[in-house]
């Protein structure tokens, strides 16, 4: 079901007149707030990035199987962190244009509770690596 | 006294073009952190042909996002209300940030 949502908003994000076919042009200023939100979900995606090659660069002591696998899972996260971005961007477009309620969204909530995991989880390797 | 006052542009209280505009700039000091961080990831270690191309293309994949970003705020300066994003570009500066962590993911290996 998302899956295919998905795909279907993604042909809407290289279409600027299928938007603008739709409703009304909002208030300039509720486009520059959705563009804002948008910015700053492409900043947490290029941290998430920029933290998977911190991860590579500057854990030299791990062993390379967990290196590697938290790199990869952290670059994975600001890819997926990314495209979700353009898609809510460009749902909440739509939304605006036809006087729609904004689109909700699970993906803050499962990204804050992945996040803390991860926290938690790098807590128990310094205090376990700090014993051994 | 009122009618020798110079007419002023209108601006919006709420400075919402600024605003988005320096929002674009956070974004490409965050994207500048990443391609940085990549660059360094692409050459650690031996010089190799393979880490000196990825090395460009990274630099490549930032000059782009800059250049999109400079579009962007370019428009966000010029007028007062300005036109809503493009659905085109905001695509483009996602792609180029996929395009980064791939370049991440093949050096990670």
């Amino acid at each position: 079901m998302h899956v295919i949502e998905f795909v279907r908003n993604a042909r809407l994000w290289f279409a600027p007149q299928q938007i603008r076919r739709e409703g009304g042009t909002p208030d300039y200023r509720f486009s520059l707030a959705n563009e804002r939100t948008f910015l700053a979900w492409l900043r947490t995606a290029l941290a998430l990035i920029g933290g998977g090659f911190a991860v590579d660069q500057f854990l030299p002591d791990l062993r390379w199987g967990w290196r590697v696998g938290l790199a990869l899972a952290l670059l994975a996260a600001g890819v997926l962190c990314s495209l979700r971005a353009v898609n809510h961007w460009v749902r909440c477009e739509r939304a605006m244009r036809r006087g729609e309620d904004l689109p909700v969204s699970r993906f803050p909530a499962v990204l804050s509770i992945v996040v803390a995991i991860v926290a938690v989880a790098m807590v128990v390797v310094v205090l376990v690596g700090w014993e051994g | 006294m009122s009618n020798g006052a110079v007419a002023e542009p209108v601006r919006d209280p709420g400075l919402q073009p600024e605003r988005t505009r320096l929002a674009w700039r956070r974004t490409t000091l965050s994207g500048t952190v990443a391609a940085v961080l990549a660059m360094k990831t692409a050459l650690h270690g031996r010089v190799s042909v393979v880490g000196i191309v990825v090395c460009a293309l990274c630099f490549g994949l930032w000059l782009g996002f800059l250049a999109l970003a400079h579009r962007r705020i370019r428009v966000l300066a010029a007028s007062a209300e300005p036109t809503a994003l493009a659905p085109r570009h905001a695509t483009a500066t996602v792609l180029f940030t996929v395009a980064l962590a791939a370049c991440g993911a093949a050096l990670v290996f």
